[in-house]
């Protein structure tokens, strides 16, 4: 018998223990649980997601360091876990917003691409010779139909819409401080600070404009036919509802 | 295209659009339906219409059906005019170097929400868009059609007047074409319903 903590089914990706758990899932929800701390939080006009940067030695050059990911205009992905496996289906999302949007003319509604990445995940803890995807997802994004959402995405495939999510280590912990912090009219400001202060909690060593990364959804202003405006003109382009804050930005929100 | 004839037209009015198209089958000069229709409903406020080989319409009216009742189902809501118009367009453009032998037209309003504006469109046959504020043809007497729908058209029409001028249009341009006529159907699109109307024509 194979001995980790689950026993003979600890090894097999595809097998039930007789309680009804996919162990190799479980094991890939704790390398979530040991990355740093990312969050999200909805506004009534736009929603914030934010992360700690945090690298092992002084010598890194930490403007390499991505960890906030623009998808597609109207889309920005967050995560905790592992690093490696994040590029990968970032790679995924954009290859897959880019043929929505060679199908339709338009970029994906953020449950659409939600639904496609979560189910990228899901073939990872079904097929064989293949491990899960070591990283949970937070999904901020905007589109015509439902305006502003977040969503979670977990290792299992799973995901759900939330108001303001924490993923990785200190998770539990910045939960309960959303919990207590989160109110259904705040402000895109006030959610940014709400997000900082929320880091703040257990955050280890200085938090600075270098160790820490922030995407915001605004909610874009709609012509008269209720589209978006288009950036430069005729480039067919919408001009971007997602961004990620510059080093100046995330200084100015620190100072305050 | 001139193997089965057919031809389509429509139009933009005030706060309503038209399409309206003939009803030949043909093989070759030889007729051999007169009830064939061109034009199909997909969702109640757009229509798509495909001019062309008759068996390459029967088969995309079923791809498309196929691909907006997905699209409905994924997205939890009714496709856009506009959006109907990049998928027509894309599914066309897939077979690129041995497409489909149908050029489409559609015509629609948008979303309540976004005002209910009237939309048209028209492309090849291999996906190239034609957005157009006025008016668009299609089929074997487009030519025809241009030139008639350039005489009669005028913007703001209502529902009522847009249906004579459609009408008149397709009806006085297909008498100039052997490979469409027999009778025509028109339907007019308006906010709160379609008005479909089937046309006799002359029969020589």
């Amino acid at each position: 018998m194979a001995n980790a903590d689950g026993g003979a089914y600890s090894y097999s990706l595809t097998v039930f223990s007789p309680s009804g758990k996919l162990v190799q899932i479980e094991h890939a929800l704790a390398a979530v649980a040991q990355g740093t701390t990312s969050l999200g939080i909805k506004a009534t006009n736009g929603i914030v997601i934010a992360t700690e940067k945090k690298s092992s030695s002084i010598l890194i050059d930490s403007s390499m360091l991505d960890k906030v990911s623009i998808i597609c205009p109207n889309i920005g992905f967050v995560y905790s876990g592992m690093g490696p496996d994040f590029r990968i289906l970032v790679n995924s999302a954009r290859k897959s917003a880019q043929a929505y949007w060679k199908m339709y003319g338009e970029y994906p509604p953020t449950r659409v691409l939600t639904q496609e990445i979560a189910s990228v995940m899901q073939k990872a803890t079904q097929s064989g010779g293949v491990r899960p995807y070591g990283v949970s997802l937070l999904v901020a994004g905007w589109d015509a139909n439902r305006g502003p959402s977040l969503y979670q995405v977990d290792p299992s495939g799973s995901f759900w819409a939330w108001k303001a999510s924490a993923i990785g280590k200190n998770m539990v912990n910045a939960k309960t401080f959303l919990e207590k912090r989160y109110n259904d009219d705040i402000s895109l400001e006030d959610a940014i600070h709400t997000a900082l202060l929320t880091l703040k909690e257990g955050f280890e060593g200085q938090m600075t404009e270098k160790t820490i990364e922030i995407g915001i959804i605004t909610v874009p202003e709609l012509n008269s036919f209720g589209e978006q405006e288009k950036e430069g003109g005729e480039t067919g382009r919408p001009k971007p509802a997602f961004r990620k804050l510059t080093e100046e930005e995330v200084r100015d929100y620190l100072a305050l | 295209m001139q193997y089965n004839g057919g031809s389509i037209v429509a139009m933009v009015g005030k706060n309503c659009v038209a399409i309206a198209s003939d009803l030949r089958l043909g093989n070759q000069a030889l007729t051999i339906a007169t009830d064939f229709e061109k034009v199909f409903p997909i969702t109640d406020r757009i229509y798509l219409g495909m001019a062309g080989l008759a068996t390459d319409v029967l088969t995309l009216r079923e791809r498309f059906r196929f691909r907006v009742n997905m699209y409905s189902i994924k997205e939890e809501r009714e496709i856009e005019p506009k959006t109907l118009a990049q998928l027509v367009s894309s599914t066309l453009y897939e077979r690129r170097f041995g497409p489909y032998f149908i050029e489409p037209i559609i015509a629609g309003l948008t979303d309540s929400s976004k005002g209910s504006q009237p939309f048209i469109a028209s492309a090849d046959l291999i996906g190239c868009l034609n957005f157009a504020k006025d008016f668009v043809v299609v089929g074997t007497a487009e030519d025809k059609l241009l030139g008639v729908a350039e005489g009669l058209w005028e913007p703001d029409l209502e529902p009522e007047d847009l249906f004579e001028t459609i009408s008149q249009t397709l009806l006085n341009a297909v008498d100039r074409d052997a490979f469409s006529g027999w009778g025509a159907v028109v339907h007019v699109i308006t906010p709160d319903k379609v008005i479909t109307r089937t046309l006799k024509g002359r029969m020589d």
